[in-house]
């Protein structure tokens, strides 16, 4: 179940560059710039900051594309998750 | 066109006959393309919901940035957005993080959202469901979530085409006042019938195009013209500290302040993460034509995000224009959305504010068309063919996609005709809470069959409910409403079966979040109920291999196979 079956992709990709995706998020802690001072072209901190982030999102993003393009880094395990109890026989072989 | 008739007709001379001209061509040239959208790239017959509904799954790049990004970012958003910066300052600007973090969450989700759809023909959000659990019943819920959440939005659609239309001065009273929006829906009707998705996807050009061009000249024109970007904030924080005399209150702040910080986090999140759960989301995901168009257009999309938050601002310029939004006849109350009108009519030249009234119209129609397929859809591939007519051919589903199309879109109408406005706001609201319960079976199990299928039942129906409640019970003190005034909920107010865990805290927290963690939670208990008593969890249609899917695989499913 893991790799290529019958010459498609199977199982869970993963890459340890998917990890960037989690960058943008740091957008949310608040704290480290609720702040109005220092203003550029007259925004506040605030506003400026999260402008900021939208770069940092679309190259977080445009990264793990490049990156991850076309080649399986790990390839994957099969959803052992929902096998726990053999429940679900028919469902997956 | 019915249009003229109506402008002579029409008492009173504070008719702005240039920006009507201006709007009224737009409108006639978007109408046009919407007709002729059905010819373009066409298959050989529409009969099918491939076709209708999905544009022939074969949009590129280019058309996808277009059409998800005019199905995004709605007329309704850009009316709204700054009107809340204008009530409330720095906690509108939710929308701009709302809007950046959304790519990066949904970016691996999608593309197995997408294969897996292509793979085996699903069309909505619940067609999945069913296929990977095996149960109408969950994929009934899914459905009819969707199209309530849909329904109220795509009457805010209207809003925001009406806040213009009287803003421009047709602004007659009871029926004859709302023809004017009548005649457009009609038409928006009427190609979307003919057409499907090519005729949003199309016009979504000319939308956007025009929304670029507005918003950048604003925000570079009309800053200049009051005082600079440094004097417009120093003059809106006066404005917003300034106690409000309905409720002795502060209205605002340029800043976000102790108690609604959370509120910011969790309002950013959640909507991230509803977002792609709304079925006209997928809809414009769905036909793409592979993988990469998703990937580029993840990256590519947030170009609006940037237009958005500088919009958003926009909410500050009206304050330190001293803009005054349009009292609500019906209502009584200032209704802040017409603010973005109102300062566009009063700072630009007519002929400008015409295009940007324009803007804000057509903007209006492609996610209105949009969001009318997505609910056509869902009725009639999780409804209909499921509960109606098992046997439907290809043909028939399309026959009664379109149907449906026109009925969702004149009871969005109705709604508009014969409820006060203000019932579609809160609706609207609740929807945003109410989708977001169907995250754990539509998105979660895009990865894991762990979950139980009657986990995901109990999880949603505790979230839909506990989710109402806490919406029900938020008050607003500046409109005097006692129920559904906002998304802000205080922690002290948080009541688990009259357990007050937070007693005293001011605050804030965005509810849908807090109905999304219980959501979880209760589907994880019943999960692991369901599993050790050995409760079948029906069958799994989805093979692994389906989740990676890609346009040139071998052996794909042919699109619109009869």
């Amino acid at each position: 179940m893991s790799g290529k079956a019958a010459g498609r992709v199977t199982g869970l990709q993963w890459s340890a560059w998917n990890l960037l995706l989690l960058v943008p998020l740091l957008m949310l802690i608040t704290p480290w710039f609720n702040f109005d001072k220092p203003r550029l072209l007259g925004l506040p901190f605030f506003y400026w900051y999260q402008f900021l982030f939208v770069i940092v999102g679309v190259g977080s993003v445009a990264l793990v594309y490049v990156m991850t393009k076309g080649k399986p880094v790990v390839t994957g395990k099969p959803d052992r998750l929902a096998e726990v109890d053999g429940l679900d026989e028919g469902a997956d072989q | 066109m019915k249009t003229e008739a109506i402008l002579a007709a029409a008492p009173g001379s504070g008719l702005q006959w240039t920006e009507l001209s201006i709007f009224v061509v737009l409108f006639l040239l978007v109408s046009v393309l919407g007709f002729v959208a059905s010819r373009w790239r066409a298959a050989a017959s529409l009969d099918h919901l491939d076709e209708w509904g999905l544009g022939g799954r074969k949009f590129g790049s280019w058309i996808t940035w277009f059409l998800v990004g005019g199905d995004l970012y709605t007329a309704y958003t850009f009316v709204a957005v700054p009107a809340l910066v204008f009530g409330a300052g720095a906690l509108g600007f939710y929308a701009l993080p709302y809007t950046v973090i959304l790519y990066p969450i949904v970016f691996l989700p999608a593309l197995r959202m997408w294969s897996v759809s292509r793979s085996r023909g699903y069309v909505t959000p619940a067609d999945f469901v069913r296929g990977r659990f095996g149960s109408p019943t969950l994929a009934l819920l899914i459905a009819l979530t969707g199209i309530v959440a849909t329904m109220p939005y795509i009457a805010l659609q209207l809003v925001g085409i009406e806040a213009v239309l009287r803003t421009m001065g047709l602004n007659g009273g009871g029926i004859v006042g709302h023809l004017p929006l009548l005649v457009a829906f009609v038409i928006l009707a009427l190609y979307t019938y003919q057409s499907g998705l090519r005729a949003p996807a199309l016009i979504a050009f000319v939308k956007d195009g025009l929304i670029y061009v507005v918003i950048l000249v604003a925000v570079f024109y009309l800053p200049a013209k009051l005082g600079g970007w440094s004097h417009i904030f120093d003059v809106s924080q006066q404005k917003l500290t300034t106690p409000d005399p309905k409720t002795g209150k502060p209205s605002g702040s340029i800043l976000l302040g102790a108690n609604n910080q959370l509120q910011y986090i969790t309002l950013a999140l959640g909507s991230a993460l509803a977002l792609f759960l709304y079925p006209h989301s997928l809809t414009g995901v769905l036909a793409s034509r592979g993988r990469n168009v998703i990937k580029r257009n993840m990256m590519a999309l947030p170009a609006y995000s940037f237009l958005l938050g500088l919009l958003a601002l926009l909410g500050y310029v009206a304050l330190s224009a001293g803009v005054k939004p349009i009292t609500n006849a019906a209502t009584g109350n200032a209704d802040s959305n017409t603010v973005i009108p109102v300062l566009f009519d009063t700072q630009f030249p007519s002929w400008f504010a015409g295009i940007a009234f324009a803007a804000i119209g057509i903007g209006a129609l492609v996610p209105a068309a949009i969001m009318s397929i997505a609910a056509a859809n869902l009725w009639t591939r999780n409804i209909y063919k499921e509960y109606l007519h098992r046997d439907a051919t290809p043909a028939q589903e399309a026959k009664q996609a379109k149907l449906a199309s026109l009925v969702v879109k004149f009871g969005a109408v109705a709604f508009i005709l014969f409820i006060d406005p203000q019932f579609s706001i809160d609706l609207q609201l609740i929807g945003g809470v109410l989708i977001l319960q169907t995250l754990p079976a539509v998105a979660i199990s895009l990865y894991t069959r762990w979950f139980h299928r009657w986990g995901l039942v109990a999880g949603w129906v505790v979230g839909m409910v506990w989710g109402l409640m806490m919406l029900y019970n938020i008050p607003n003190p500046k409109t005097g409403k006692a129920h559904f005034g906002g998304s802000a909920l205080a922690l002290d107010k948080l009541s688990i079966f009259g357990w007050h865990p937070f007693a005293g805290s001011q605050v804030q927290i965005y509810p849908g979040f807090v109905a999304l963690v219980a959501n979880l939670v209760v589907a994880v208990v019943v999960t692991v109920i369901a599993r050790r008593m050995k409760v079948f969890n029906g069958t799994d249609d989805t093979e692994p291999t389906d989740y990676h899917a890609d346009e040139h695989d071998k052996n794909l499913r042919p699109v619109g196979a009869h």
